[in-house]
């Protein structure tokens, strides 16, 4: 601790740059996203289980239903946005260096989004049957 | 990053075996953590041997035996000795608790009694930990009735049904023995509020005489003051009197989200 932090006190230190007033849109957002994965991977496994052993044109046959279509779009979203959320905990948990921290969170939305956009437009793409 | 591993000044090495109580029948061994910020040197683990014909039932009779027949420099807290004041909580074979009411008999199988300071916290000497951060926080929840409506001339009123709700959150000794048991209190002490400071936001949240709910609340919404708690639950687990912090964060975090949806 060095001499100038030490000589705030305790209150002053618990208190800090004051509440952020934010925090429950993430807790919810991560309640609601793990029960739509809940509700979601039943389909999806059968899905992925039905796309086992065929080829692009099958597999573009079948993603073109449109129910196919919307639950795996809809566990991609709700799995990525999850995956963005929890992530972040694990940053804001265990990286103290604030530098490092903002950098690892940036990162960790990129990568986040770019998976999303990738996956979502592979779906969209094999859907049209391009 | 989180510093897992201990500093270097704060590794343990060796430690002193102090003599058998001479005229001793039956014996329990007892290893302490004894660090002296004066002599500058790391802590270390003593081990001593209690004359249990000769001493209370307790893991603090045994401490307090200690320091009357063989060592008077063992520092540590106590006060009450009956689970009332908070003042004994240290680390009793890896489980926070309080010495007062843990029976020496109910720890490490009939073998070593391992008594550590809290966790993670700084020492003060021995078994002593400086909480001066666990009531800073504390006392940023501001646990007391606030109102703007005039004092009654008697008194604030509350019915039979929401003194209830108050049950399982009033009881709390401030002992610290969850917050110091919690991994996320370990990795941000310094903006996480703990356990215990949670359960008391929650106990004035709940009270239902209590007119500054909603700024309450606004003072607690934060990823970290409130947030980092991941229900890991070491907090029940380890609370002497039997409460559930972990349940009543759980009460906060759903009225954070009911006034939102």
């Amino acid at each position: 601790m060095s001499g100038r932090s030490s000589m705030r006190t305790p209150l002053e230190r618990v208190r800090g740059l004051g509440s952020a007033h934010t925090g429950t849109s993430d807790f919810w957002r991560q309640r609601l996203t793990a029960v739509a994965m809940t509700l979601l991977i039943v389909p999806v496994i059968v899905v992925v289980i039905m796309l086992i052993g065929r080829n692009h044109a099958g597999a573009a046959q079948m993603l073109g239903s449109i129910p196919i279509a919307i639950i795996l779009l809809l566990f991609i979203v709700a799995s990525t946005w999850h995956m963005k959320i929890g992530m972040q905990v694990v940053f804001e948990d265990y990286i103290h260096n604030e530098k490092l921290k903002i950098a690892c969170v940036m990162a960790n939305n990129f990568f986040c989004v770019a998976v999303a956009l990738a996956s979502i437009y592979a779906i969209l793409k094999l859907s049209s049957g391009v | 990053m989180v510093e897992f591993a201990l500093p270097k000044n704060s590794k343990i090495s060796g430690g002193k075996t102090w003599p058998k109580p001479t005229g001793a029948t039956e014996t329990r061994e007892f290893r302490v953590y004894r660090w002296n910020p004066d002599d500058g040197k790391n802590p270390s683990v003593d081990t001593y041997y209690v004359d249990t014909h000769d001493c209370g039932p307790m893991v603090l009779d045994g401490l307090i035996w200690i320091k009357n027949h063989i060592d008077p420099t063992l520092t540590f807290r106590r006060s009450c000795r009956e689970g009332v004041c908070g003042s004994c909580a240290m680390n009793i074979d890896g489980q926070n608790t309080l010495a007062c009411t843990k029976s020496m008999h109910d720890v490490g199988a009939g073998g070593a009694v391992k008594v550590n300071p809290l966790p993670h916290q700084p020492v003060v000497k021995d078994l002593v930990p400086d909480l001066t951060n666990f009531y800073a926080q504390y006392a940023s929840i501001e646990p007391w009735l606030k109102t703007t409506t005039p004092t009654p001339q008697k008194e604030w009123r509350q019915s039979h049904e929401d003194r209830e709700k108050l049950d399982g959150l009033y009881e709390c000794i401030l002992c610290a023995c969850c917050s110091t048991s919690c991994p996320s209190y370990w990795w941000n002490s310094e903006r996480f509020l703990g356990p215990a400071a949670l359960l008391q936001a929650t106990r004035w949240v709940t009270d239902s005489r209590d007119e500054a709910t909603g700024e309450r609340l606004d003072n607690l919404e934060d990823p970290f003051r409130l947030y980092r708690c991941h229900t890991i639950m070491n907090c029940a687990k380890a609370c002497p009197k039997g409460l559930n912090p972990s349940e009543a964060i759980a009460e906060l975090k759903f009225k954070m989200v009911e006034r939102q949806i």
